[in-house]
């Protein structure tokens, strides 16, 4: 009786192990169509804010038959890396794959053979919807490589209580006049914050935030109209980095890595009172720091103008249901859908129509009310400050290792912050080695 | 293995009483003798050659070519050995080579000594000895990940752990772990010490629980400490498994990646190792410029030379081991 009950319990647990592993093995791929649901993979990088608006619940009521899988990693570097992956090996590739201004135009010099051309399922009625130069910008030739779904317009986030603290004025517009004659301004506020504040609270995140602000209010950034770098001879980029370099080598910055685990703690500690503020970090601020509820507030942002972001929804070739796809990006870049993501996480949109809602222009958002009366709050007026921003805004040029420069650049401000290198030497050391390993072979 | 089988027992014991014998049973059971043994090794090699032989080879061949990772589909022009040159010359290479040898030091030598220590500890005769044996190695079985990013929050500058420790108890404040060199290449030791003690020390205390007792007694009754016989008795005994871990630890302190990429929880200074490089090691640099840069012949360039730094570094364990052996 005991060899047999030994047989019996081997049996039931080799039969366990093979359903285990079986069930293990279930695959993720779409339902067969034709009647049943199709399954759209959507894989996207940081907050577009589609989920947040409930759009894809919505979507999937008013299409019964689309199901959407969707999924996001905060850091759309390591998001990059897996999507040329996925594209070289034709594996792992989603049906929408969300693609950020700083990598569109190696997208579109060096990938437009792996994206579906979107001109060819209807989009080239779409043109008058976009911004003319975010419409230009995922174009190869005559082919559309993508829809916009966000601009980044710039603004300054500032802390309401620690800016009472330090003595500094807290209203928006009093704030926004403290820098009304640019970037010098700003630093001088943060100088005057510094002999105020406690240790260990500081004036901004990094000098890094800065410099993308400032260097994305120039028209000519990291490359020439005909695609040639030119990051170490543009004036406007050495401007940039003076101006940083003033926060970074005078004690103003938490020498934060933005992005990082210890970044997003730092909203909630005030360790730094301001921020650059690209409509986008709008959403981040929300969703890091969702009890700080009143304790900030927008200002404009010095020199005004200016784009740090946005991206685009694109289709790879290896989409199998490219039409429905389609459907899907073209739902959700209109103008309408445009409108329900800015109100929900602050991403301005790149759809012109959406922009000139009056919903949208008269947006408030209530958890920027710092400064005001707690118990009558008065949101900031996200619409008309970041649409004033995007009125002023001059696109820039863009170009294929556009990401990496701008990456080299913020370890080298790093650098700096945390003394490790002088401004000049990290300036050496920037344009003769980091730039040219990331962007040559 | 070999066994000498006559032919005529290959027949059953059935076949054999009826007379019977049956030939192509016979020459089953030889190639059954003479081929099982590689049909039983052969999974391992198979999974061996496509996952483990393939790949260092396809690698070196995109070594030779300047392949990157947007169009990795096209192998790229002709490189020659252009990828390694350039490294030999590379600055942040070298940089990343010392680091690694200073992060293999650092995570190696204290984490064999306390195994050691422990190990002798563990061999007392102790009440609960498997619970005690379970607990050491209960930090090897948690995820690198998870354990990095909880040591990370445990260093952080502003309000992590560590930093209110230190000040309270040293007056030292707000170090700055995640942008500096020698701070950040301790607190990354220890990560790799937590998690690798307990391992190290359970086979240390295996191959302890293998002495005999009588070189102990002979040990006491010759009047030598204990501290003195745990020197000339156990560490002797031990050289063997001694040498084993030494070996596989430089093996995996030369591969050193998890612990310092997921150190600085995120940011853009992720893989570079903090923003001046402070300790990013060579795998770190094989990822930045092959999978951050998309430069895949130089990284595969710089996974080849790690192969041979790995190489060289076993021959030179086994050569001092060989020379210690020799000399006694």
């Amino acid at each position: 009786m005991f060899r047999t009950r030994k047989k019996a319990v081997a049996l039931v647990s080799a039969l366990a192990a093979v359903v285990l592993i079986a069930s293990g093995c279930s695959s993720s791929s779409d339902n067969k169509s034709g009647g049943s649901s199709t399954t759209l993979k959507v894989r996207l990088f940081g907050t577009f804010g589609y989920k947040e608006a409930g759009l894809f619940d919505q979507y999937q009521k008013l299409h019964p038959n689309i199901k959407i899988d969707y999924t996001t990693v905060e850091q759309e570097a390591t998001y990059w890396t897996a999507l040329q992956t996925s594209l070289s090996s034709g594996a792992g590739l989603g049906d929408v794959q969300g693609i950020e201004v700083g990598r569109i135009a190696a997208v579109t010099s060096q990938l437009s053979d792996k994206f579906v051309d979107l001109n060819t399922l209807g989009a080239s009625s779409l043109k008058d919807n976009f911004y003319a130069w975010k419409w230009q910008e995922s174009m190869a030739g005559s082919k559309q490589l993508g829809l916009g779904t966000d601009i980044g317009p710039l603004a300054i986030c500032y802390r309401t209580d620690l800016f009472k603290a330090a003595g500094l004025p807290t209203d928006p517009t009093q704030v926004s006049a403290l820098w009304a004659n640019g970037w010098d301004g700003y630093v001088a506020a943060g100088q005057q914050y510094k002999a105020h504040a406690k240790a260990g609270q500081y004036w901004t995140d990094t000098a890094g935030g800065m410099f993308n602000a400032v260097i994305g209010q120039s028209t000519n950034q990291y490359y020439d109209a005909s695609g040639k770098l030119i990051a170490d001879s543009n004036p406007a980029v050495k401007a940039a980095w003076d101006e940083s370099m003033k926060v970074a080598a005078g004690g103003l910055s938490a020498k934060l890595s933005q992005f990082s685990t210890a970044w997003n703690v730092a909203f909630t500690t005030g360790t730094f009172a301001t921020l650059a503020c690209p409509s986008w970090m709008v959403g981040y601020i929300k969703s890091e720091a969702g009890a700080m509820s009143g304790q900030w507030n927008i200002a404009n942002i010095p020199g005004g103008g200016g784009d740090w972001g946005g991206s685009y929804l694109s289709i790879p070739k290896g989409s199998k249901h490219q039409k429905e796809a389609y459907d899907l990006i073209n739902w959700l870049t209109s103008a309408e859908q445009q409108a329900a993501v800015f109100k929900a996480v602050g991403n301005f949109p790149s759809n012109s129509k959406a922009a000139a809602d009056p919903t949208v222009a008269s947006a408030t958002d209530k958890y920027f009310s710092g400064g005001t009366d707690p118990n009558n709050p008065v949101g900031a007026p996200i619409g008309k400050i970041f649409g004033d921003s995007a009125a002023k805004l001059q696109p820039a040029i863009l170009g294929p290792h556009d990401g990496d420069v701008k990456n080299a650049i913020s370890t080298a401000i790093t650098r700096v912050e945390t003394g490790r290198q002088s401004p000049d030497a990290a300036w050496n050391q920037l344009m003769t080695k980091d730039i040219p390993a990331a962007v040559g072979s | 293995m070999a066994t000498t089988i006559t032919p005529q027992s290959t027949a059953t014991p059935t076949q054999r009483r009826r007379g019977i014998r049956d030939r192509a049973g016979d020459r089953r059971s030889r190639w059954d003798q003479k081929f099982s043994p590689y049909g039983f090794v052969a999974p391992f090699f198979i999974v061996f050659g496509a996952f483990g032989l393939y790949p260092l080879v396809w690698t070196a061949w995109v070594s030779v070519h300047h392949t990157e990772l947007i169009n990795a589909d096209q192998m790229g022009g002709w490189a020659g050995f252009q990828n390694y040159v350039n490294l030999l010359h590379d600055s942040f290479f070298w940089n990343a080579f010392r680091n690694t040898v200073s992060l293999a030091i650092l995570s190696a030598v204290p984490q064999l000594l306390m195994a050691l220590g422990l190990a002798h500890l563990l061999n007392y005769k102790l009440r609960g000895s498997t619970f005690w044996r379970i607990s050491v190695l209960a930090p090897f079985a948690t995820s690198v990940a998870a354990a990095t990013v909880v040591f990370a929050q445990l260093f952080n500058r502003d309000v992590g752990t560590v930093n209110y420790v230190l000040h309270t108890v040293f007056g030292i404040s707000n170090v700055d772990f995640t942008n500096s060199k020698w701070p950040a290449q301790i607190a990354i030791s220890t990560i790799v010490i937590w998690r690798w003690t307990g391992y190290n020390a359970l086979i240390y205390l295996a191959a302890m629980q293998s002495i005999p007792n009588e070189l102990y007694e002979a040990a006491t009754v010759d009047g030598a400490s204990q501290w003195r016989q745990f020197r000339e008795v156990t560490i002797p005994s031990l050289r063997p498994t001694i040498i084993f871990t030494i070996i596989i630890s430089t093996i995996g302190s030369i591969q050193l990646f998890g612990e310092p990429l997921l150190f600085s929880s995120g940011g853009t200074n992720a893989v570079t190792g903090g923003a001046d490089r402070q300790y990013q090691t060579l795998a770190m640099y094989f990822y930045e410029r092959g999978f951050n840069n998309g430069h895949l012949g130089r990284a595969a360039a710089v996974a080849w030379l790690m192969f041979l730094i790995i190489v060289i570094f076993v021959i030179i364990n086994t050569l001092i081991a060989r020379r210690m052996r020799d000399s006694e």
